[in-house]
């Protein structure tokens, strides 16, 4: 797990670049992927980083990259939720309009080191957009991995982010999706995304965990894991606070003795476990 | 299917691992192996609850009519799980509608059998209303967590 340093960051750190809208598809009724190219050397945004998304005139929000790893020029893939004014200017930005980003952001996910043992990805709702580069290397590097299981949940079947490549993943690798509610037309499971930890496929003692969503869900996936006897260093999570500088200088994103822009957003669960349970810091 | 037989496929289901052979025996001579077909209702809410089941294959949706809402899924139950309790409890009558959402085989339990059995000999009783009690609260934390709203995104930029 790689945390760049201020240095490395710039120049992009401080000034939005401008990309361009070549693609918008609408995932959910309130989630759109967008494709991003660069109009000049872009940014080489690896899986797990986020950028800084400049919508001119409105502001500024974190958004974690979708797509696999970019080398500087390549598009850029964002899926984006939108619940306030600058998401939701995200979402409405139509092919050819630009937006500024920022970046790269925070660390990685330790997907290369999670070689030669299991993967199991675990995301709930939006959760499942950072997570899906390392689906991404996990298929395009199948061999190099042992049991690769998506474990995914959404609170109705209308939520669920990719369901055609959800379908195709399952070709590959396991894959066990669930919802909160359901009406008679789906066939799958209903109930929350830790119960599948229960009956999970994987080897408790060669798996590498990656968790992301709302921390309330990482918190219960992280107790279900722990009960499986994967260990602490191996559950990697992806935290999302508050960040308003997305380099470490503003503070909004403390937790403790960290910063999540920064040092984060994607810890072990041996690094964040007990800040997490701290309920006043 | 000969009793014989059932006693020992229900011990290799998960709801009855560690019981005795004699407290198989027992469960197994109040059951008998039935199957649905895809979209088969299996239980329906209000009328009496005098079965229970245990998926051995498939999956049932567990659910409420609600007007003007229609049909909800409250849960899928799935291989190995234990569906429907309410025959442990008066007035015995369903709370929910099961339906099979493909096809399922499942072993069915007489209800009133069991109870008979389970009040002839409260040291059995107590572990069928034990295992029964397990399931229950699993099936309680699991929709607290719902409650929660696990994917709520408190977040408005």
């Amino acid at each position: 797990m790689a945390t760049a340093t201020q240095s490395e960051l710039l120049p992009g750190a401080f000034v939005p670049l401008p990309f361009r809208v070549a693609e918008r598809r609408q995932d959910t009724v309130d989630t759109w992927t967008l494709t991003l190219e660069p109009e000049g050397e872009g940014l080489g945004v690896e899986p797990g980083q986020f950028v800084m998304v400049h919508v001119w005139g409105i502001g500024e929000v974190p958004i974690s990259v979708s797509g696999p790893p970019d080398r500087p020029g390549d598009p850029i893939v964002l899926t984006v939720r939108a619940v306030g004014a600058v998401s939701g200017a995200i979402c409405g930005s139509e092919p050819g309009s630009l937006l500024g980003l920022r970046g790269p952001c925070g660390n990685t996910w330790p997907i290369a080191e999670a070689s030669g043992g299991d993967v199991l990805v675990v995301a709930g709702g939006i959760g499942l957009a950072p997570l899906r580069p390392v689906v991404l290397h996990a298929l395009a590097h199948r061999a190099d991995y042992g049991a690769v299981a998506v474990l995914y949940g959404a609170r109705t079947p209308g939520d669920l982010l990719y369901t055609d490549q959800l379908e195709a993943w399952r070709e590959t690798v396991a894959v066990d999706v669930t919802v909160d509610a359901a009406d008679t037309r789906w066939k799958g499971k209903v109930g929350v995304v830790p119960k599948l930890v229960t009956t999970a496929e994987f080897r408790a003692d060669a798996v590498t965990a990656f968790v992301c969503g709302p921390e309330v869900m990482i918190h219960f996936t992280v107790e279900a894991l722990r009960e499986r006897g994967v260990p602490d260093e191996r559950i990697f999570e992806s935290l999302e606070r508050d960040m308003r500088c997305g380099i470490g200088l503003c503070g909004h994103c403390q937790l403790g003795p960290t910063l999540v822009c920064r040092d984060g957003p994607v810890y072990s669960q041996a690094e964040i476990g007990a800040l997490m349970e701290v309920r006043e810091l | 299917m000969p009793q014989q037989q059932l006693d020992e496929l229900l011990g290799r289901l998960p709801f009855f691992t560690g019981m005795s052979e004699d407290e198989l025996e027992l469960i197994a001579g109040c059951g008998r192996n039935v199957h649905f077909e895809e979209g088969e209702t299996i239980l329906r809410q209000g009328d009496p609850a005098d079965t229970f089941y245990v998926i051995r294959h498939g999956s049932v949706a567990v659910g409420n009519f609600v007007p003007p809402r229609g049909d909800v899924v409250i849960e899928a139950i799935h291989d190995g799980e234990v569906l429907g309790w309410s025959w442990l409890f008066p007035p015995y009558r369903s709370h929910f509608d099961a339906r099979a959402l493909s096809h399922v085989r499942a072993t069915q339990f007489d209800g009133a059998c069991l109870r008979g059995k389970c009040a002839e000999d409260p040291t059995f009783g107590v572990h069928v209303v034990t295992r029964f009690a397990e399931v229950l609260m699993e099936r309680l934390q699991w929709t607290h967590l719902r409650l929660l709203d696990l994917y709520g995104n408190g977040h408005s930029v």
